[in-house]
């Protein structure tokens, strides 16, 4: 190849000879700014008092591009791109429809909020650890997840935002935090070579592993090749990394050992790579198979959302506690998969939306409290409310939030689940939820009247004069907030998104169209 | 492991590795080699070099803190890609440009750029990992 | 050849698998490597194994002129091996530090996240 001189092929045979539209490059643009920025403050490790300075008008840009993918994707519909002008299926396709979208968007802002958060929560050493590099960096893989077009880039984005996960996890390098990342670590690391086992079989079935082009294949192979046992296998590797019951025990152990705003950034974000999986594979590749396994995913889901709330409720410490409702969560969502109808996978889609913002923003309300001389232990903290009304009133809003109380972002998720359940009259499904939200709202209620209502403990007048609060850390916490209550008083714009979302998901010719516009006409 | 030697040989064992690594580095676009293996063999070369003389002149040596060397290579990988944006195709297409040096035409290409950021990834991340294993046996 | 190398990822499976069943972090580190490279054989048999000359173009042509070797598997497993490389690395890492600060290997006695006896919330107001 070597040489100027003319090739003997035809080159349009392999390449795509179109110029790239300017804003197509918004498809590649928030996972390259990512690791350019990531790098660039590696390289500045030392430099821990410029790191923020440089980080957080990133990540404000980051939000801005993802904001104007979603924009574009709702405009023009699903875009692609495909990596060093081959043609798909051959090059690696960043295909971007509204659920990949949606989500990027989402977490970009909840990025937004950790790195403003983390100004104030991450002390010197822990920039020197390499907080804000690899906060950038777990955002290039949480982004790059939800935005290729091909399953083995997939698994490569989950490793890499695993492996900064993991510097993210020992920051510090604490006795506790080992503890925790070695169970983490290790089954984590089974979850994705189980999605790496599935994915060979899938290359050996399919002989390629392009999405669309595994969607427009799956339905000549049906029948033929053993797709149950590879659809059995990514669920196993997906409700792995997803948390579900009964393979969760790897996120109590290890979500209340990192920096707060790590636990609140994990808690928001990964869990939810694990459900956009889900959706993505079972809910729109192997759409047969997942109505076959729907009853295993609707008893997992029920188990997993009413067990991670009597977690919750039996915990001492705020963050552990809070990591079950992250669990409890996850049941709610894979309910939505199990029901597959367009108004059950909208919901799950609404519902992860929700479920990143307010676990973040709870873990932040969280740690604010911790700050303000309450503790992370229920038996110990009290107060809060005399020391500052406003953080009690967010928090209680986040609470109820959290718990599906209207007129928060949490009730219309859980009302289309409920409905969904009750159309196809899975009728224990819908009872599972609503039993769910209860618990969940005396779980919360109880730690809003023993950390927030009562008086301290200790009885110090001290301890209970008002102080005002972080100003950055409360920025952050508000700004979630406020997304909660504009999703929950006008839910309508982020329902028609989810169901629009979930339509692509369960019809992909769109998605299918945008990476073999030929092809799909013909 | 320092035995007298060892200890005369390294520096040289160490700078024919690297010399051979950038070889390698060099003539993977069309024949075996590439970025990931000529780093490879000089983060050993390195490692060799940490055996022989300790750790901290390897340090002094490559002057630049060894997560910082595969920062820059991330950097450029992806700085790679984007050249491509100039030209109006997909990320990470392949370009191609043919000066004369010298009376000799020199092929460089953006896919060069990127085998050597992914050659200092590699020489910065292992190097770095096999630094931190070498001190620690130490103490 | 495939079938042999169905029975030999099989093995290397029940192997990772029966090490993954240990208490002891090491032994979990070494399945975690065996599981690695069960992985690998078993992309490498799912991508077809023949006989045919390496996809490589020569210098005077610009396609494969003949019948090549798929070398798609080729890639993931680079890419696999990298990646499991680099996780090894970091995991033994780890578990050494782990074993440093909490003396022992045996992940039945680390329980400095989740203690034994966990204080209860309180029951009433």
């Amino acid at each position: 190849m070597a040489g100027k001189t003319e090739p003997l092929a035809d080159l349009s045979v392999a390449y795509t000879m179109e110029k790239v539209a300017a804003a197509d490059w918004l498809v590649a643009a928030p996972v390259i700014w990512c690791i350019l920025v990531g790098s660039l403050l590696l390289m500045l490790r030392k430099h821990t008092r410029i790191q923020p300075l440089i980080a957080i008008p990133a990540l404000g840009i980051l939000a801005l591009m993802t904001l104007g993918l979603l924009g574009h994707v709702i405009q023009n519909g699903t875009v692609t791109m495909t990596m060093g002008r081959w043609l798909p299926p051959f090059g690696i396709s960043f295909t971007v429809d509204l659920l990949g979208a949606f989500f990027a968007a989402t977490s970009a802002l909840v990025a937004l909020g950790a790195g403003i958060y983390g100004r104030s929560d991450v002390d010197d050493t822990g920039r020197r650890y390499g907080f804000y590099p690899f906060l950038l960096l777990i955002m290039a893989g949480i982004l790059g997840a939800f935005m290729t077009g091909d399953i083995f880039n997939l698994y490569v984005w989950f490793e890499v935002l695993l492996i900064s996960s993991f510097g993210l996890l020992v920051l510090g390098s604490e006795r506790k935090q080992l503890d925790g990342a070695v169970k983490y670590a290790f089954l984590n690391l089974i979850a994705t070579t189980l999605f790496l086992v599935a994915t060979g079989y899938l290359y050996g079935l399919f002989g390629t592993l392009n999405m669309a082009d595994i969607a427009v294949k799956a339905s000549e192979l049906r029948g033929t090749a053993p797709l149950m046992t590879l659809v059995t296998l990514y669920l196993l590797a997906f409700a792995m990394k997803a948390a579900a019951f009964p393979v969760n025990f790897w996120l109590p152990a290890s979500y209340h050992t990192p920096r707060l705003v790590v636990s609140a950034l994990f808690a928001g974000l990964l869990t939810k790579v694990g459900i956009y999986a889900l959706l993505r594979i079972l809910g729109m590749l192997f759409p047969f198979e997942r109505e076959e396994l729907s009853f295993l995913i609707a008893i997992t889901a029920a188990l997993t959302m009413v067990l991670g709330v009597i977690g919750a409720l039996a915990q001492n410490d705020i963050r552990r506690s809070l990591g079950f409702l992250v669990i409890s969560g996850i049941g709610v969502m894979m309910a939505g998969l199990a029901l597959g109808s367009p108004a059950g996978l909208s919901g799950a889609i609404f519902y992860a939306a929700h479920s990143m913002v307010v676990m973040t923003a709870l873990y932040f309300a969280a740690g604010i409290g911790a700050r303000l001389g309450g503790s992370f232990e229920l038996t110990s903290a009290g107060g809060l409310y005399a020391r500052n009304a406003f953080l009690a009133a967010m928090t209680l809003i986040l609470f109820l939030s959290v718990a599906g109380l209207p007129p928060f972002s949490g009730l219309w998720p859980k009302i289309m689940l409920v409905k969904a359940s009750l159309d196809i009259g899975a009728w224990w499904l819908a009872a599972s939820i609503l039993v769910t939200g209860f618990l969940t709202t005396i779980t919360v209620g109880r730690i809003w009247v023993l950390a927030y209502w009562r008086p301290a403990p200790g009885g110090d007048d001290a301890d209970t004069l008002p102080i005002s609060l972080p100003a950055g850390a409360t920025v952050a916490l508000a700004g979630l907030v406020a997304i909660t209550i504009a999703a929950g008083v006008w839910p309508e714009p982020v329902m028609a998104l989810a169901q629009d979302a979930a339509r692509g998901l369960i019809d992909p010719s769109a998605y299918v169209l945008s990476v073999f516009p030929v092809e799909a006409s013909q | 492991m320092r035995t007298v030697i060892f200890r005369s040989i390294a520096p040289y064992l160490t700078s024919l590795m690297v010399l051979f690594s950038i070889f390698v580095l060099l003539r993977g676009h069309n024949e075996p080699g590439g970025g990931f293996i000529g780093g490879l063999i000089a983060a050993s070369a390195l490692a060799i070099y940490g055996i022989a003389c300790g750790v901290a002149p390897v340090r002094r040596a490559i002057y630049f803190h060894p997560m910082a060397i595969s920062a820059f290579g991330l950097f450029m990988s992806a700085m790679a890609g984007v050249l491509s944006v100039f030209a109006g195709v997909p990320y990470m297409s392949g370009l191609w440009i043919y000066p004369h040096l010298f009376g000799v035409e020199v092929a460089l290409s953006s896919v060069l750029v990127f085998d050597i950021g992914v050659y200092l990834v590699v020489v910065g991340a292992i190097g770095s990992i096999a630094l931190a294993l070498e001190e620690r046996d130490r103490d | 050849m495939e079938p042999i190398f169905a029975i030999l990822v099989g093995a290397l499976f029940t192997v990772a698998i029966y090490l993954f069943l240990s208490k002891h972090i090491i032994r979990v580190l070494m399945g975690a490597a065996i599981l690695g490279n069960a992985v690998n054989l078993l992309i490498f048999t799912a991508g077809r194994v023949t006989r045919e000359v390496p996809p490589i173009i020569g210098g005077d042509t610009d396609t494969l002129s003949n019948a090549a070797a798929n070398p798609l598997p080729q890639a993931l497993i680079l890419t696999a091996i990298v990646i499991s490389f680099s996780f090894f690395a970091f995991l033994l890492v780890l578990g050494y530090r782990a074993f440093q600060e909490l003396h022992t290997d045996n992940s039945d006695e680390m329980r400095v996240a989740e203690p034994m006896v966990e204080q209860s919330p309180p029951a009433g107001y």
